[in-house]
């Protein structure tokens, strides 16, 4: 054990003192927020631009809905008429709507036209066409002689609240936050095992490569080099994970009590949606924001903790043993490659699993994927916010611990093997002889 | 004599290759014992199994009489012929690692490694990374490493392979002085030269089996071909050349005639003595010298392997 912990020690002392750890760990926060300042001053900068619409009324009856607002300003030019119009808009102004004389309010709708050098974003057109739907629909209803304020009674909002057979409510925003955090841990585990099986598989072939291997195995046994290379790795990366999670917040915290960019930022992005949206947003903010309160505390909380734990350190102990095993049978890092694909797949295939549980989190591809013992660490972690049968994270649970077993003994073969074998690149078929060695 | 390492019946196969057939051999206290055999005999994978690196399929290992266990690692040092160190840690870091894990506690690993540094001249590399040293600098840290636990048993593969003659003379004396000190020693390597200087006993291994072993000086006997180098004195060289011809075997290719004696290889059949030789020679002659010729490690080495083709 004493060995152990020493080798252990020096593996994550070797990984921190890495120059390469240090500016990563360093770096990454000041990237991640220089990031996030970068897209919000774009946004600032990008919605600050006020952009100036010219148009042309011959209908006459549409020009009051033409209002200026924060980023977008209108001029009337209906007097010029739509030919000297366009000349003037072309060398002055974004862009001209044309609305074409019309009598019948019924056809109002029709043929109008928008005419730009750069192509309008959607946003725009988007809010340039509800304006002009709502004033025509007005328009229409004044016609019918319709009571507008009847209408307006009429006008229904439903919010179907959902709740399960044991008086657990939730909401669409309760399952986008189940999604989030099932995600979260889910990508967080892909991203660790990806990041630090890489890193013992390389410590692996460094130490072939040095053939510093023989003098240490013939101290300890391979399996205590492999699973101190294993551990001593991991600590490393929960040490950079924390680091990056307590300066990102940090760095973030005194960016924006400095600047306040947060709620300038948002207000201004919010100016540029349409009306309803706005609405519609706010109305949710008021309300949603108690039931995401509620939603969180509804999630299986300590179940989704117990079970990143077990997931995380199963699923990083079964990959990184894998990679140690692809270190030790290779001579260099470029002939990994062939080995890396299959390591690679199961992963991979986990994360687009994932997102189809977005829409089916209870379907059979979920539940498979979620027990397959190569792919539930991550699966099922996104899975179980949504709530999994208690059987289902038993049976997947199991099956992971199994394969965990199977999967270091059969790793630290190759590896017991593979360590003292130099100059060559095997082959499967070798791998397997390894096996019965 | 008590033995410091006793292989018995020892067998190991990879897959389909055997790599050790039925090899037993006993290594005495406190002495240096050759490891022999042209490459891929099987040396190392004795080695390795010697160091419990890999277990053998069947046969029994005893280490001072006791049978071969997880916790003797303590007590082997030893030096692979495929070695190196940590190219990224400092030279003291790495070595207190390594004693460490040799069951050493830090403080005493550290008072012994300063002692083999200073005896070394070599302290001011302590906190140089082994990337900046070279490599003969590495394998005076490797050397100090492999003996700094002080081993009952050390086991050397190819030792000198990269340093200058200088050093190379350093560390075999500091083997010898640790055979003088009670550490048994096994040294593998193909320089017959040093087999010849360092070596108390030698085992050849040749395709997986053990050919031969035992004293050096005993397998030499073994090995004389009943040779004798005289000298002699006298007028006239040709006749006394055919004429010891006519009695004894000469070997032609060394016979020659240097300065004023008479140089002949002579070899004495089954049922003639040296006695007998000398006996007719000083009738003849004067004799300058009389010299058995004994075989070099080379020669058995050479032999002994074609003979077992």
């Amino acid at each position: 054990m004493d060995k152990l912990k020493l080798i252990i020690k020096r593996e994550f002392l070797a990984k921190v003192k890495n120059k390469s750890f240090i500016v990563m760990t360093i770096l990454s926060p000041l990237l991640m927020v220089g990031l996030v300042m970068l897209i919000i001053f774009l946004n600032d900068k990008n919605s600050s631009d006020i952009k100036t619409i010219a148009y042309v009324d011959e209908s006459g009856q549409l020009a009051t809905v033409f209002e200026n607002s924060k980023s977008i300003h209108y001029v009337d030019l209906t007097a010029l008429g739509l030919e000297e119009a366009k000349k003037k808009t072309e060398t002055t102004y974004f862009g001209l709507i044309y609305i074409p004389k019309n009598d019948s309010i019924q056809y109002l709708s029709e043929g109008i036209e928008f005419f730009s050098a750069d192509s309008p974003s959607i946003t725009l057109l988007n809010s340039i066409e509800s304006k002009l739907e709502n004033k025509i629909r007005n328009l229409k209803i004044a016609q019918l002689q319709i009571d507008v304020e009847k209408i307006k009674a009429t006008e229904t909002n439903v919010d179907i609240v959902t709740e399960n057979f044991s008086g657990e409510k939730s909401s669409k925003i309760g399952s986008l936050l189940r999604m989030a955090a099932g995600g979260g841990f889910g990508y967080l585990i892909f991203m660790f095992i990806i990041i630090y099986g890489t890193s013992v598989m390389r410590s692996v072939i460094e130490e072939k490569t040095s053939r510093i291997i023989e003098v240490i195995i013939s101290s300890v046994k391979p399996f205590q080099l492999m699973l101190g290379k294993i551990l001593g790795n991991a600590l490393a990366g929960i040490l950079q994970f924390v680091i990056w999670m307590i300066s990102a917040g940090f760095l973030m915290f005194i960016i924006t009590s400095i600047f306040g960019v947060e709620a300038t930022s948002s207000s201004t992005a919010m100016g540029q949606m349409n009306p309803e949206m706005v609405q519609q947003m706010q109305q949710a903010s008021t309300s949603d924001l108690q039931i995401a309160l509620q939603e969180i505390k509804n999630m299986p909380i300590l179940t989704m903790f117990f079970s990143f734990i077990i997931y995380f350190l199963g699923g990083y102990l079964i990959y990184s043993s894998i990679y140690a095993a692809i270190g030790a049978a290779v001579d260099s890092e470029t002939d990994t490659q062939q080995f890396m694909m299959p390591v690679m797949l199961p992963l991979i295939i986990a994360i687009y699993v994932g997102f189809s549980i977005i829409e089916n989190p209870h379907g059979p591809i979920a539940v498979g994927f979620s027990i397959f013992p190569l792919t539930s660490p991550i699966v099922m972690l996104m899975r179980i916010p949504f709530g999994v049968p208690w059987w289902q994270i038993a049976i997947s649970m199991a099956l992971l611990l199994v394969t965990f077993l199977g999967i270091v003994w059969f790793a630290a073969k190759i590896y017991r093997v593979g360590i003292l074998m130099y100059g060559k690149k095997p082959s499967y078929k070798e791998l397997y002889k390894w096996l019965k060695y | 004599m008590s033995n410091i390492l006793t292989i018995e019946n020892v067998c190991k196969t990879y897959g389909g290759f055997t790599a050790l057939n039925n090899v037993s051999i006993s290594v005495p206290s406190g002495s240096v014992f050759g490891l022999l055999g042209p490459n891929g005999a099987g040396k190392t994978s004795l080695i390795r199994i010697i160091n419990q690196i890999t277990l053998p399929d069947s046969g029994t290992i005893y280490l001072d009489n006791e049978k071969l266990q997880p916790h003797h690692v303590h007590q082997i040092g030893y030096l692979p012929e495929e070695r190196g160190l940590y190219k990224s840690m400092k030279v003291g870091e790495q070595a207190l690692y390594l004693a460490q894990l040799k069951g050493m506690s830090k403080q005493e690993a550290k008072k012994k490694l300063l002692y083999w540094f200073e005896k070394f001249e070599i302290t001011d590399w302590w906190n140089k990374k082994i990337q900046e040293l070279s490599k003969g600098m590495a394998q005076k840290v490797q050397f100090i490493v492999t003996v700094l636990h002080s081993p009952k048993l050390l086991i050397f593969d190819e030792p000198f392979s990269g340093f200058d003659p200088i050093n190379a003379n350093l560390i075999k004396d500091e083997i010898l002085k640790l055979r003088d000190e009670g550490a048994s020693i096994i040294f593998s390597t193909h320089r017959m030269e040093s087999v010849e200087e360092l070596c108390d006993y030698i085992a050849l291994i040749h395709k997986s089996n053990k050919i031969l072993d035992g004293k050096l000086s005993d397998v030499k006997q073994q090995f004389k071909t009943n040779q004798f180098e005289i000298g002699l004195l006298c007028d006239d060289k040709e006749m006394l050349l055919n004429e010891i011809k006519s009695k004894f075997e000469v070997d032609d290719n060394i016979s020659a005639t240097f300065n004023a004696d008479l140089k002949v290889v002579v070899t004495l059949g089954k049922n003639e003595t040296s006695t007998d030789l000398i006996k007719y020679l000083n009738n003849k002659a004067q004799i300058t010298h009389f010299t058995e010729i004994i075989p070099s490690a080379n020669d058995i080495f050479i032999k002994a392997v074609a003979n077992n083709g």
